[in-house]
């Protein structure tokens, strides 16, 4: 069983967990839209200042949620000694991260599906640029928050202060593609009238290139220990 | 008992003496500077400070690296001192800055790009030594800390090349020798080589104490349990 059969074999593993037991996708919903509404009560609920920072609320959305998220799907591997189990047979830990990093950059791609239309209606926005662009910056977002969640989650999940912990690591690390991100999202829903989204585009890939391929290097050693 | 003389305290002294002459020279002898007057003379240990956070931080790096492929308990108090002095002067750095931009640009903070990757750079660095707090096992520790500072650096060349790329900030470009009065060259050399022993003096002192500590607690940990052949406990040598 080479690499990628293997890397597919956790990957199915992890979507069959979700599809079987959707309780992770509801209870990371309902907290995300929360936190939609939650951003209401920050300033004033203005229409025209909501409108102007929608890209940004639907980002601190999913970067709150990708941290419930991703820790959820590393308590399950840690729970009974599953990722010792794992471990002990003959996989390869590169294999283990892109399954488990494209499992989470998924479920988070499928939160992102349900959020983008959810906070275009409360905030009253619309996709006024280009929507291939908002789909790319998605797509590479949540890919950004995936694997360095992964590589933190793995090491979390197995030490006390978890739940501190996590989101402490992951949040600095993942401040540029955030701020990519939102700039991104927002000139494809105000217009991009300067064609500034696809450079936007192009830093949100280099950094998932460094955090994709450093994460990958360095998941065998810390899920060893 | 004994005490014995260390040889890092050279290196710490040097460093003193010589942030104690260039600041005199900051404050005292050199001429004030055009834009700034008087406040800017907190320039000669701001940017000293600035240069050796990441320099600092760069070396943590390096031992990281070199701790994932020796494993020496040595290397990992090194990467861990490191770091702990990289945090101490990223702190040093933005309160200076703070101080410094309080009069001149009548702020305390402002949403500069080259202060805010700053201010996540201390985080990313703080949250690797919380990591290791938490962590339990001396080589789970070991490893965690290194892989944890590995990625937190890919926030250091963001942190050195941010007032290129968004260069809209009230932060001034990078200072250069170029870029800088030669009237000011002396000063601000001598507290950066100073800031840079100091720095090492530090960390060899952290280095020392953290491994005592690890010696400490390795001898003060109970023994593992005597097991009788049925490999259960025995309770006092008698097999229960």
């Amino acid at each position: 069983m080479n690499v990628l059969s293997q890397c597919w074999a956790v990957l199915a593993k992890d979507i069959l967990l979700d599809l079987r037991g959707s309780s992770r996708l509801t209870a990371v919903l309902f907290f995300a839209m929360m936190t939609l509404l939650l951003f209401s009560f920050g300033s004033e609920p203005d229409p025209e200042s909501m409108r102007r920072h929608a890209a940004g609320y639907l980002w601190l959305a999913l970067l709150l949620s990708s941290v419930l998220a991703l820790g959820e799907s590393f308590r399950s591997e840690v729970e009974d000694e599953a990722l010792e189990g794992l471990r002990l047979l003959p996989v390869d830990p590169r294999a283990l991260f892109y399954g488990k990093a494209l499992s989470n950059t998924l479920f988070l791609l499928v939160l992102a599906t349900i959020l983008l239309p959810l906070s275009l209606g409360l905030y009253g926005a619309e996709v006024r640029g280009s929507l291939t662009s908002l789909i790319g910056f998605i797509i590479l977002g949540t890919a950004g928050l995936a694997a360095p969640g992964c590589l933190y989650a793995a090491m979390t999940s197995q030490a006390r202060g978890q739940d501190v912990l996590l989101p402490l690591l992951l949040f600095p690390l993942v401040v540029p593609v955030l701020i990519a991100c939102v700039k991104g999202t927002g000139l494809c829903l105000s217009g991009d009238a300067m064609g500034q989204a696809s450079s936007l585009l192009s830093v949100v890939a280099t950094f998932d290139l460094v955090y994709w391929s450093v994460c990958g290097l360095l998941f065998g050693k810390v899920i060893d220990e | 008992m004994k005490t014995r003389f260390h040889k890092e305290h050279i290196i710490g002294a040097l460093g003193l003496a010589m942030l104690s002459y260039g600041s005199w020279m900051g404050l005292f002898v050199v001429p004030p500077m055009s834009h700034f007057q008087e406040v800017g003379r907190i320039f000669f240990i701001h940017v000293p400070t600035a240069w050796n956070s990441l320099l600092v931080l760069t070396g943590s790096f390096i031992l990281a690296v070199g701790v994932l492929i020796n494993r020496r308990a040595g290397w990992d108090a090194a990467l861990t001192a490191s770091v702990e002095v990289g945090v101490l002067y990223t702190v040093m750095l933005l309160v200076q800055g703070s101080i410094w931009a309080r009069p001149t640009f009548n702020t305390w903070w402002t949403w500069d790009p080259r202060l805010l990757t700053a201010a996540i750079l201390l985080v990313a660095f703080a949250g690797v030594l919380s990591l290791r707090s938490f962590a339990e096992g001396r080589d789970r520790r070991m490893v965690w800390t290194a892989a944890a500072t590995i990625v937190a650096y890919v926030d250091v060349p963001i942190v050195y090349f941010i007032v290129n790329w968004l260069p809209r900030g009230i932060h001034q470009p990078h200072s250069f020798p170029s870029t800088v009065s030669s009237d000011y060259h002396t000063a601000l050399r001598l507290n950066a080589f100073a800031m840079l022993f100091i720095a090492i003096w530090f960390i060899a002192r952290r280095t020392r104490v953290i491994l005592l500590q690890d010696a400490g607690t390795a001898m003060s940990a109970p023994p593992p349990a005597e097991t009788g052949s049925d490999g259960k406990p025995m309770v006092a040598g008698v097999e229960g």
